[in-house]
């Protein structure tokens, strides 16, 4: 066990929070996701994958300055994932649970695999953004610009979503289809469009989340998206699955947790990824409705 | 009747043998190791079609198995001098690097080891439902894939096993293949079997016809994990080499596509559908290499053989929603009643 001063414990700490926020916006597609269609959507952290190569081909190829690449990404991240949707889990509504999961990891894998023949296998070096990216130092505490802008992008949308769903007309369908889409549909929601709605709106800050993680770790290639796709999931899960700012919680708890176990206990590098999965069955054992989830009752 | 069925089968199996002597004396090492795989993939897809096919437990943790079954036999067999060519960074630990068995103990504590792994996790893990399930197995399969290349002294971390010692042949994977099917068809017409059934069918009316869902599950689990443990190590042996990066969950999508290809809940399906995706997987490599036409070469796209089968997985959960078989089974009445009924139509046709 290392001994640590309270500079250092800051630094882990605001680049656990970074790392967290991160895990929050992709969180918080799971959550959206599950709340409306109770499924795991495996492709999510393919379309987080995505979002990276649109925004890097948009720099590197396109010669877009780099607020617009980001922009296009965001844009043409949503309507992949609003495709993802229509084709993949829209046909197989009806059908058995497992069927639909196991649609959700056949897009999973063909978007991965897609990803490697068109944007080819080698790792690519995401573009830098100078005036995210610059280094600068608050007392003793030596930081990326980026570090802090990312959980301030976070909050910002997550209180702009929270808006959206508990404010609005579409929001309030997404509510209404979250809770019986049946019903719902006879009160006159267009059902189909407001699961498509969210994916599209999940999908979008997956891909903020994408260009922010791109900027922070440039390495990018196409099996990017597996691991924290997996962790965002678990970060939904530990939050109460279903639930937005619960996601984010979990992100945040994902994230910080990580980066002070590696920190205090540095013999323990090589299990990090194993962290969140220890997390996640050690929540489903004892609190299977993570931290703000509802408690759902099995009819027969 | 059943005369006639019994004499049909043993017909069949002495045809089988015929091929695999003809296959091992006289193919190319190339074709053989095709048959080996397909033989390995059907312990493999059989394995995991009794948990999630028969038993209705979506479990993605298949690769953890393996893993444990591959590593143990390969462990088993090589000999200490190979041991300790292997593991240069850091000595093996002690008692195992003496430790030796003959193949088919190796191969039977690795699957009993990879049962006991599943007895562990299972008594927790099965408590969980549908997509929870899903997701505890996959992260389980994880960790231990983090274990296993972290544990230096053990497997060798990162750098995995190499030169492990090639007994797998076409009668080891055969027979081991022949195995699985027999037990697997004795299992699913047992009073176990029907209780597996009832739980995928409806947990709660098979619990309240007096079904204890919870032993069931864990049989079904352990007893999977079990066979998934023996194709590991027999796939281990085939390769020659392992390591933790070949148990990801893409091995588990693999098996995964064979039985949803087969049909979740039918042998038959998966033993046929382990053949079309283990042979499509070897056949299609031409996918990711140029092609040569004589006046022009068509340049290969790597990684194009993943995209057919992912996109193969789509059509057939999208289109054919029951596979090949459903839950329909191989039976001789049923291709000899396919087959009479043939004529007849030809007959009326032709009138």
């Amino acid at each position: 066990m290392g001994h640590m001063t309270l500079d250092l414990f800051l630094q882990h700490l605001t680049n656990g929070i970074s790392l967290g926020s991160l895990y929050a916006l992709i969180a918080i597609g799971y959550t959206m996701v599950y709340g409306i269609l109770r499924l795991i959507n495996f492709a999510h952290g393919d379309i987080f994958m995505m979002a990276v190569y649109f925004s890097f081909f948009g720099v590197a190829t396109f010669g877009m300055p780099w607020y617009a690449a980001f922009i296009v990404a965001i844009i043409l991240t949503a309507l992949l994932g609003m495709v993802v949707e229509r084709a993949a889990y829209k046909p197989l509504r009806e059908s058995p649970k497992v069927n639909i999961l196991v649609s959700a990891i056949g897009a999973s894998f063909l978007l991965q695999n897609l990803a490697v023949v068109i944007f080819g296998g080698r790792p690519k070096a995401f573009p830098t953004v100078k005036l995210l990216q610059e280094v600068m130092t608050i007392g003793s505490v030596t930081l990326q610009r980026l570090t802090l802008v990312i959980p301030v992008v976070t909050l910002t949308l997550l209180a702009g979503l929270l808006f959206l769903i508990n404010n609005t007309k579409s929001g309030m369908a997404m509510r209404a289809v979250s809770k019986d889409h049946e019903t719902a549909g006879l009160m006159g929601v267009d059902v189909n469009r407001t699961i498509t709605l969210t994916f599209g709106i999940g999908s979008a800050l997956a891909a903020v989340g994408a260009i922010m993680w791109g900027m922070k770790f440039p390495q990018i290639n196409p099996t990017m998206g597996v691991i924290p796709g997996l962790k965002c999931f678990i970060a939904a899960v530990i939050g109460g699955i279903g639930n937005i700012t619960g996601a984010v919680i979990g992100g945040f708890i994902l994230g910080v947790g990580e980066i002070m176990l590696v920190a205090m206990l540095p013999s323990l590098t090589g299990y990090r990824d194993a962290f969140a999965f220890i997390l996640l069955i050690v929540i489903l054992l004892f609190k299977p409705t993570g931290i703000m989830g509802e408690k759902i009752s099995e009819k027969v | 009747m059943k005369r006639r069925n019994i004499i049909l089968t043993s017909i069949s199996i002495l045809l089988l043998l015929v091929f695999i002597f003809v296959a091992d004396s006289s193919f190319d090492a190339y074709k053989v190791r095709i048959l080996n795989l397909c033989a390995i993939y059907t312990v493999l897809g059989l394995s995991m079609n009794l948990i999630n096919g028969f038993t209705g437990l979506f479990s993605l943790g298949h690769a953890g198995f393996m893993a444990v079954g591959a590593y143990t036999t390969a462990l088993l067999t090589m000999s200490a001098a190979t041991k300790q060519q292997n593991f240069f960074l850091a000595p093996i630990l002690p008692p195992l690097d003496r430790l030796n068995a003959p193949f088919l103990v190796a191969l039977l504590v690795g699957g009993l080891l990879s049962a006991f792994v599943a007895l562990l996790i299972g008594a927790p893990v099965l408590r969980l439902k549908g997509d929870y399930l899903a997701i505890a197995t996959l992260g389980f399969s994880e960790i231990i894939r983090i274990v296993f290349t972290n544990t230096q002294r053990i497997t060798n971390g990162a750098l995995g096993l190499k030169a492990i010692p090639s007994t797998t042949n076409l009668w080891w994977s055969y027979g081991a293949a022949a195995f699985t099917v027999v037990i697997m068809a004795l299992l699913i017409s047992s009073s176990y079997g029907k209780a597996f059934k009832a739980i995928r069918e409806d947990e709660i009316a098979a619990e309240s016809m007096g079904i204890n869902l919870f032993k069931h599950k864990v049989l079904s689990f352990v007893i999977g994990a079990f066979f998934a443990g023996v194709g590991g190590g027999l796939l281990g042996s085939l390769m020659g080499t392992i390591d933790p990066q070949m148990f990801k969950f893409a091995f588990t999508f693999n098996i995964l596509l064979i039985i949803v290809l087969g049909g979740m809940g039918s042998i038959t399906g998966t033993v046929i559908a382990a053949f079309i995706i283990s042979s499509a997987g070897e056949l299609l490599r031409f996918l990711d290499q140029s092609i040569n036409l004589g006046f022009v070469v068509i340049p290969g796209i790597s990684g194009l053989r993943m995209v057919v089968f992912s996109a193969l997985l789509m059509v057939v959960v999208l289109f054919f929603r029951n596979g090949l078989m459903g839950t329909n089974e191989f039976s001789w009445d049923k291709v000899i009643g396919l087959l009479q009924r043939r004529p007849l139509i030809k007959r009326r046709l032709g009138q």
